[in-house]
Parts: structure tokens; sequence; C-alpha cells
């Protein structure tokens, strides 16, 4: 029988992430998928990155991840979300050439050492008692491996819907893997139910594109990896239409046939991503809704026209996508379609997306009741480094809410389950000043050379990136001036007879690099890349230091761990709802529990007690 | 969960005395005493037995099925006849069964728990009981009824309002959402700042009306200051005697002035010591005299002393039976002018309770000066506009957090110990 450390089940985002992660930390890998041509399939819209998102796909660059350096190749549409505000809520994102896209992805795996591809179906586990020591192939094949990480999105039950119309199936013309969907059964997972959907995709060439607005790629792009210099690609354009009345009328009028107000579906769909069905009807005084038509590629002459996901009938996407100012004679190439689909409720899992209650097996991505490439792969990321871990014999890589947004993802999911497809927002992160899109690196990059997942030519260029950086900010706070030495550069100060340092200086909105520069020659020479990152290191510093105090609380509270036997049962005072709560989650320490729905300080105060009383009495 | 039991009225001889017995066995626990329960609070009189059978009171049960009940678990009361020896033998009896006499607090604790009360309600219970004059009492009950978390409920609802629109532009910044949203921002800010800034203004009222008032009696020796304080508080506090200097060290007497809690304090006549004792009595009187609350002056027109009136002190001529002119003066000896004296104090002091609020601890004030403070630097930096929406986004979520620690939402594990520390058992 084969035998391998990490099997990765899938190939998604997910898969993707977890085999190359496994593989970077040297253990023998295997990625299992239907076909090969399933790698790197970008089956929503073809874009990386966005709020929150950006952040997560730098944070999997500077641990070596593969998402950021594929985006990068494939990128036709690079842009800067929220350039005006902040750049801690700054956001990188491209439309991305989803052939270039998918061939990138695959080339980088089946080029990856210690990472072999294995076309086929997973039918079933190889079980070692309780624990999951392998898989099963369809053709009866059996391979062994030390943990598996499973990463089939949709998969599990996933049943689509056009109309009235519904099958079963994952992704268009994919089949859905119904065999394995039992083995999971089995296990007795707690297990919830979603949905989401996609808009009908239409040909480019029959758009009129000359009475459309257009959305251009920013003139200085800015791209995801921090080994990236420049985009592959030609940069293109997207165009801006907008539904109106006659659409509006149209939708209403076959409200009753779409999917999901024909009552057909009982998944729970995203808020923040809503069908124009909802939009319509939830927004009913709004006249008018925005729609981006976006490219699929240089090559390819699908557009996807981003706003309208719908489950109505075809016939009556084909009516109200003609309704709309420059796509009167669009052609749909592919229907919209709603997806349903099971997920496993995430507090199921352990901080390393391990199963708490089946060891040896891992969950990413999909179907953890998350939503986009960026989440899946950033939990591929997380199971894939923790897999390779076990196999190694090493301990839990733990991410944390204060130095990653992949923490703050990973916390959000075990302790407080979902209600809606997850989604990552800057907002999520009460550490949003500090764990910004633009110092990924510096919080990771470190990090993930001593875990052993960060390869040589990165590993040298953040160390001299990191040099720099500490000469420059040892530069900015070497002298301090007085107020009258400050303002005869020009900047406006007031005459408080404090002394400030350069670097204080930047803390000000209204001062930039090139001011500060007149208070000292050195400062010329410094590269504008390094410029660029100490000031807004500097812009922040002020905050960051008083977030600091909330992460040394943070701290103390995580040293509270709590045994994984603590039977909350046992805590005087306690009540049953808390009880349950604790009981579902299984929080590892204090800081854990305390952010538990409805959990209240007394409550905490109680476990708290019972935690030292236990810990005197082994004492 | 632990059946806890606890003497709910005060330790002593009494007409009655309430034991109370709350948690999920708390109706078995009780029958084994009383027999049947009746039903739920409805009264019903029934012996109280010990395990041998021996009658040891009549009382009256109530029984309250939770979360109806004060802790929000089932509770029953004992309402035994209020003797030592009563209370003794029932507790003794309880104390032998399954359930356990309850830690200070414990009772109080649980309803917090079980989301019965918040802690600014905890606080004002506990006020409540400490309760010893009317406006104390109003003031409590007030912070008990929730006044002040309804009002924290509110302004926190505003500024997650003002929260979630600049979050709004910053994590749907590509799609249709309005880019500039400072005028409601701004407007729901100035709201709230201008609640929690007048909120805080009432708060050294409040806490006066908490903690009480302190009054000095100031003038020179033989002046009429410990007479004046007998006569003020109805009895023998201080001794007073011809000879001048007779009182050396601040002397305390609490009263109660129209409704509000008073310490009247009477000090050292102000002159020069004619001993070291004397001499550091003279030191504290000012010292005391300086940071009490209103000063009342028992001095001759036209002279002065080494501390001088502030605003809103009273100033009497002393020894108003032995004068012929017309200056406005008091007697503690004969009663005369007393009677204005106290309606003059009482002028005042409800003047200065007038602008009491609802924040009456300093653990309020200080969490809410801290909100205050964020919120101005939410409100400069929402109006340099969306460049800096990210950080008056992390002021806004620092003065929302700062609102919370008042309600106990976070925050809150070592208070929670001085809070429940202060309270009598079974409360």
């Amino acid at each position: 029988m084969k035998q391998f450390d990490v099997i990765v089940i899938g190939g998604g985002h997910a898969g993707s992430e977890a085999a190359h992660a496994a593989a970077r930390m040297g253990v023998n890998t295997a990625l299992v998928t239907m076909k090969l041509e399933g790698i790197g399939v970008m089956s929503c819209n073809p874009a990386i990155g966005g709020l929150g998102k950006g952040h997560l796909v730098r944070e999997i660059d500077a641990l070596d991840g593969v998402m950021g350096r594929v985006a990068d190749a494939a990128g036709i549409q690079f842009r800067l979300l929220n350039r005006r505000k902040g750049p801690a809520v700054q956001g990188p994102r491209t439309q991305a050439d989803r052939q270039v896209y998918q061939r990138e992805m695959q080339s980088i795996m089946e080029n990856t050492p210690r990472l072999s591809i294995i076309v086929g179906e997973v039918t079933d586990f190889l079980m070692q008692g309780d624990r999951v020591a392998g898989v099963v192939l369809g053709d009866g094949t059996e391979i062994a491996a030390k943990s598996v990480i499973l990463t089939t999105g949709t998969f599990l039950r996933g049943v689509i819907h056009i109309g009235d119309t519904s099958y079963s199936g994952g992704r268009m013309g994919d089949k859905a893997s119904s065999k394995l969907a039992e083995r999971i059964d089995s296990f007795g997972l707690p297990l919830g139910r979603l949905k989401t959907g996609t808009p009908p995709r239409l040909d480019g060439r029959t758009i009129a594109w000359d009475q459309l607005s257009v959305q251009e790629a920013d003139d200085e792009p800015v791209l995801f990896s921090f080994m990236s210099k420049a985009p592959a690609l030609r940069q293109v354009a997207c165009g801006i239409t907008h539904t109106n009345a006659k659409t509006h009328d149209i939708i209403r009028e076959n409200l009753e046939r779409s999917a999901m107000y024909g009552g057909h579906i009982d998944g729970v769909g995203p808020r923040y991503c809503p069908s124009i069905e909802d939009k319509i009807v939830r927004f009913a005084d709004k006249d008018s809704h925005q729609i981006f038509l976006e490219p699929e590629g240089l090559e390819d002459h699908t557009v996807y026209p981003n706003g309208i996901s719908t489950s109505l009938p075809q016939d009556v996407q084909e009516d109200y996508v003609h309704s709309i100012a420059g796509l009167e004679q669009a052609k749909i190439i592919q229907p919209g379609y709603a997806i349903e689909y099971d997920y496993v409720d995430p507090r199921a899992l352990n901080a390393d997306l391990s199963l708490c209650d089946i060891p040896g097996l891992y969950l990413a991505g999909q179907i953890n009741g998350t939503t986009g490439y960026e989440e899946a792969a950033a939990q591929g990321l997380v199971s894939g480094l923790n897999a390779a871990r076990m196999a190694q014999g090493g301990d839990v890589v733990h991410f944390r809410r204060n130095t990653s947004y992949i923490g703050v993802m990973i916390d959000d999911l075990t302790t407080r389950g979902v209600t809606e497809p997850y989604r990552m927002f800057t907002s999520r992160a009460e550490f949003r000043l500090s764990l910004r899109a633009d110092n990924a690196d510096q919080r990771l990059t470190e990090f993930g050379v001593d875990l052993g997942c960060v390869g040589n030519a990165r590993r040298m260029s953040y160390q001299t990136k990191k040099e720099k950086l500490e000469n420059g900010r040892a530069l900015l706070s070497g002298s301090s001036y007085t107020p009258k030495e400050i303002a005869a550069t020009g900047i406006r100060i007031n005459q408080d007879g404090t002394r400030r340092t350069a670097f204080q200086l930047l803390a000000f909105p209204d001062v930039v690099f090139n001011d500060v520069k007149r208070l000292d020659a050195a400062l010329e020479e410094m590269e504008p890349e390094i410029q660029e990152q100490l000031s807004r290191d500097a812009l922040y510093a002020n905050y960051i230091q008083r977030q600091q105090q909330d992460v040394e609380k943070l701290r103390k509270d995580e040293k509270h761990a709590i045994p994984s036997d603590f039977s909350y049962a046992d805590v005087t005072g306690l009540s049953a709802e808390l009880t349950g709560k604790l009981e579902k989650v299984r929080p590892s320490d204090l800081a854990q529990a305390g952010r538990i729905d409805g959990m209240t300080p007394a409550g905490l105060a109680l476990i708290l007690g019972r935690i030292r009383f236990l810990e005197k009495k082994t004492a | 969960m632990d059946t806890i039991f606890a003497l709910a009225t005060a330790q002593g001889r009494a007409g009655v005395a309430v034991i109370r017995i709350s948690g999920s066995e708390a109706f078995e626990v009780a029958q084994v005493l009383c027999g049947a329960l009746p039903g739920g609070r409805a009264p019903a009189l029934r012996h109280l037995r010990s395990a041998g059978g021996v009658v040891l009171d009549h009382a009256l049960i109530l029984k309250f099925d939770g979360p109806a009940s004060f802790t929000g678990e089932d509770t029953v009361e004992f309402h035994l006849h209020g003797s030592v020896a009563v209370v003794a033998a029932v507790l003794q009896t309880l104390g032998a069964g399954t359930a356990r006499m309850a830690e200070p607090g414990e009772f109080t604790r649980r309803a917090l728990e079980n989301n019965k009360m918040d802690l600014a309600q905890v606080e004002g219970l506990a006020d409540l009981i400490e309760a010893e004059t009317e406006a104390q009492r109003q003031q409590a009950l007030r912070g008990m009824s929730g006044d002040l978390s309804n009002r924290i409920e509110e302004w926190r609802s505003k500024l997650i309002r003002a929260a979630a629109l600049i979050e709004a532009t910053i994590d749907f910044a590509d799609e249709d959402v309005p880019v500039d949203v400072t005028p409601e921002v701004r407007d729901l800010l100035g709201q709230v700042r201008r609640d929690v800034a007048e909120q805080l203004k009432g708060f050294s009222a409040a806490e006066r009306i908490r903690t009480g008032f302190e009054v000095a009696i100031v003038g020179p020796p033989n002046a009429g200051k410990s007479t004046l304080l007998n006569a003020l508080a109805r009895r023998e506090a201080a001794i007073t005697s011809q000879i001048a200097g007779t009182t050396r060290d601040v002397i305390e007497v609490r009263m109660d002035i129209a409704g509000l809690p008073v310490t009247l304090l009477d000090t050292a006549g102000l002159r020069d010591g004619q001993d070291e004792i004397e001499a550091q009595g003279i030191e504290r009187a000012i010292a005391r005299a300086r940071d009490a609350d209103l000063r009342i002056f028992l001095q001759e027109p036209g002279t002065s002393l080494p501390i001088s009136p502030l605003d809103g002190d009273i100033i009497l001529a002393p020894k108003a039976d032995e004068r012929s002119d017309d200056a406005a003066a008091v007697s503690g000896k004969t009663g005369q002018g007393i009677a204005k004296l106290v309606s003059d104090l009482e002028m005042q002091l409800l003047q200065r309770t007038a602008a009491a609020g609802l924040i009456t601890h300093e653990r309020h004030r200080q969490a809410m000066s801290q909100s205050l403070s964020n919120l101005d630097a939410a409100m400069d930096r929402v109006e340099s506009g969306p460049a800096l929406y990210d950080i008056a986004a992390e002021e806004i979520r620092t003065a929302v957090r700062s609102l919370e620690v008042v309600v106990g939402r976070v925050d809150v594990e070592n208070l929670l110990d001085e809070i429940f520390a202060s309270f009598c058992l079974g409360k």
C-alpha cells in the first residue's frame, strides 16, 4: 500500500494551498483530485483579493503560500481598494484570467517537490479504530496517511437550482461526491445547510461596450506577493452598467419561479452577496443596482456580470439581462444558478482545523461554512501546516487574533460558528490597525521561517528588507527636534516645547515623508519602498501602542489553558445555557471562552476559579 | 448547580426573619422541612420540622418558579418568627441536607449570571440596601431598575450605528454604498457625546447623595460651634464648656437633612494654638473644613479667619441670644435662628443635588470619561473625512467598550469580587 504523511482531498483553493503548505513543511504529500483540470478552478467570479480578503492573500504569501503568486501571474486588472482611506483598510484586488490562473496553479502543484498528484475519486476513508488513516479510491486503491485533509467545498450533498429545476452536483458539470458524504454522515458530525449563487455568464462579443462606462485598472498596480514586482499580463478595464425599472418589473413578476422564492431552497445565503431577487425584494425602494461586467480572461470572451446572481429560470434570466443597458443583445453562455450544500459546523474543529472527535482528519474551505477563494486558501494553509506538523510529531501551529486575519477567521469559525457563509471583512479584526496588508510579511514571515514553511529565496529577501526597515526606523527615531527646528522646515506644529522625532512627526496625518526629509539629509537616501512602509507604521504607532494593552490582556487570558477534559458541568454557578455552549465549542483557553456568544464575566470568573482549584489539587 | 440557602434579613431579634433557598433542588430541600409546597407565588402557612420531626416554627412559605424569581432559579422563602433560636434551628436543619450555606453575595451573583440584572443594577441594589435617606433610596432605585443600563444601551446602539456606517464605507468600498457618511455619523456621535458629558457633570452630586455631604462648622473659639452642632443633632454629641479650645479633634455627626445624608463636622476654634495638641487640632480643622462640601461660619461681622467662605457657604454671627445688633445670627443654646439655618442648608444641598445624574460610582465616572475622550477624538477624525475613517472607527470601538464596562459586559473580573465582597450574606 502506498503511504504518505499527508493526503489532501480536493484541488480547489483550500486543497492546493493545503497540499503545497504540507509539502513545503517537508513531508510527503498527495493531492487527490477528481480531475487534473480541477486544480485552481475559479468556480465563481474571476477575481482574487478585496477588503479583508486581500489581507488574507498577503498573509498566505508571507508564509510562502501560492495564492498570491498565482494571482499576480494571472491578474488582468489590479486595483487597490480604499486607496484614499488609511493603509490599514486598503485591500489589493485583481481580476484574474481564469485559464491562466488554473494553468499557473496546476504547474506549480505539479512541480512542487514531495507533492504527488493523484487523479481519482475518494470514496471512503481508511479507518484505524476512530482514527482516519488514509483514503480509498473509486477503483479500490487504498492509500495510507498520517493525516487526511478534506477540502471538498460544496460537494457534500450539493444541489443546483435553476428556477424549479434542480439536480445534484457540485459546480456546474461536476458530479457530487455522495459516497464520501455517506461516510462522513456516519461520523455524526454537526451539519448545516447553506446556499450561494452565481450570475449568468455572458458572451463579451455580444455586449455593447461602447455604451458603457468603464473602470480601469490602477496606474500603479499593487500586487499580492511580496516577491512580485510587476503584473505579468496586459491590464484591462471592467464595464459598468445598472439594472433599471424594467429589469426590476421582470424579476418581480417572476419571483415565484425563482428557486429561492418558490420555496425550493432551505439553505441560508450570505447577506453581503444577495441574489438579484433578494436585492429587489429587500431594497424595494432602490430603482437601480450597479453591475460590474468582469472579463474572465484575455483570450476568453466570457464575461462575469457581478451583481446579478440568480436562481430564476433560464428564460427569465434572458429577459432581465436583455432589459439592461448594453446587454440588449447579450448572449448567455451559461445560466446563473443557486447551489445548496452541507457544511460542517466549524465549532466541531480545533484551532488547527482538525476535527475534535475524529483524529487524523482535517477540514478546510467551504465545507467549514466559509465562502470565497481567499478564505478557503487561508484555511488550506492552516490545515496543511498543521497536518504536516502532526506527521512530524510537532506542536499545533496557532494563528492568533492579534497577529493575523487568518487567526481572526480560525477563531471566529471555531468559537462562534457560522450563520451564513462566512466571509472576511476588515471590521472583524479588532486589531485592524496593526493587521495591515502592507505589513503581513513583518507579522508572519519570520514565524514561517521558524516553522519551516518559508523557502530560501523569500527568507533572504525578507531578511534584507527587515534590515533596511530597522535601519530606517533607527534613523527616524534617532534624533529629536524642537518645535522651532521643525517649524523651520515648513511643517506646521504647536509650539508646545515638546521635542519630537521624525517618526513621531509622521504620526500626524498631514505630515508626509518628504516633509521630514528636510530635518535630516540622511533620510534622502532611504529607498521609496522603505519610506512608505515606515510612514504607514508611524501613522498608527500611537494606536498600536494603545492596542498593545488589549493584546497583553488577551495574552494573559490565553495563558489560562482549559484542560481538554475540563467538565463544565462541575463548575458551580454556571447556567445551563452557557454550559451547553461551552461543551459545544470546548475553548482551549480563557480568552477563547470569553468570545463565546452570551459569555458573561461572572461565568469566566467561575471557570477561572475552577481551573485554579484543579491546578491546586494536582500540584 | 448547588442549591444554596441563607438568612435574607438582618441577624438578631426581629418580628420576622426570612430564609431564602435557591437552586435546582430548592423545592426538594424546602419540602424536607415544610412538607408539600404551596403553588407558585401563593403564600401558605406550614409547620417547619427538623429531621427528627420536632416542630421548629410555624412559617409562611413562598414559592417562586424559576426563571421568574430574583435569582432566576427555583426559589423558596421561609418567613419565620424573628427569633435567634428559631433561625439557628432552621439553618442547622437546612445545613444537614443537600443544600449549602450561600457565600456572601451569592444570590445576587446568580441573578447576574442568569441575566436577571446587569452590573449597574447590582450596584444599584447594593446602594438600595445601604440607603439610609430618601434621596439615597430614590437614586439607588433608579440604578437598580436599570435607568443607567437603559441609557447606556441607547448610547451603545447609536455608537454601533455610527461605527456600522463607517465600516460600510470601508468594507464595501467597491459596492453601492454612500461614500460620505459624515453627516449622520457626526450627528450620532454628537448626541451621545452631549448625553455622556451631561451625566458626567451630574456625577459629583449623585456621588454625594450616595456617600453623603460634609458640612463643617468653623469659627473662632467659644463661638458656640459645638453647642450649634448638638442643637442640630438634637443630642449631646460634642462636649461644650465655657473654656475656649474645648474641641480639639473633629467631631462628626451623621444626620438627615431634606432626605440627604449629611455629616456635620464640629471643628476646633480657629486661633493661634495654645499648645501643640490644640495647634494640631486647628490645622486639622482647617483641612477638613476646606474639603467639606459646605461650611457654616460662626464669626463676628468684620472679622476674618484663616479660611474664607466659598460661594454658597453660610455665614452667621454667633450667640444670637446675647446680641443686640441686627446681624443674621444663630444660637445653639436657645434655638434662635436654627430653623432658618436648617432651611438655608436644605436649600443649598438641594441646589447641589438638582443636577444629579444617573452615574453614582467612581467606576462609572472613569469609564464614561474615557468614553467621552474617545468620542471627542472620533469626532475630530470623522471631520477629516474618509482618509481617517479607520482611526475614527477604532476610537468609536474603544468608546463603546468603555461604556460596556459600566454594565459589566467586559473587563470586570476584578470588579466582580469587589462588588460581591460589599454584599451582606443572602441579599
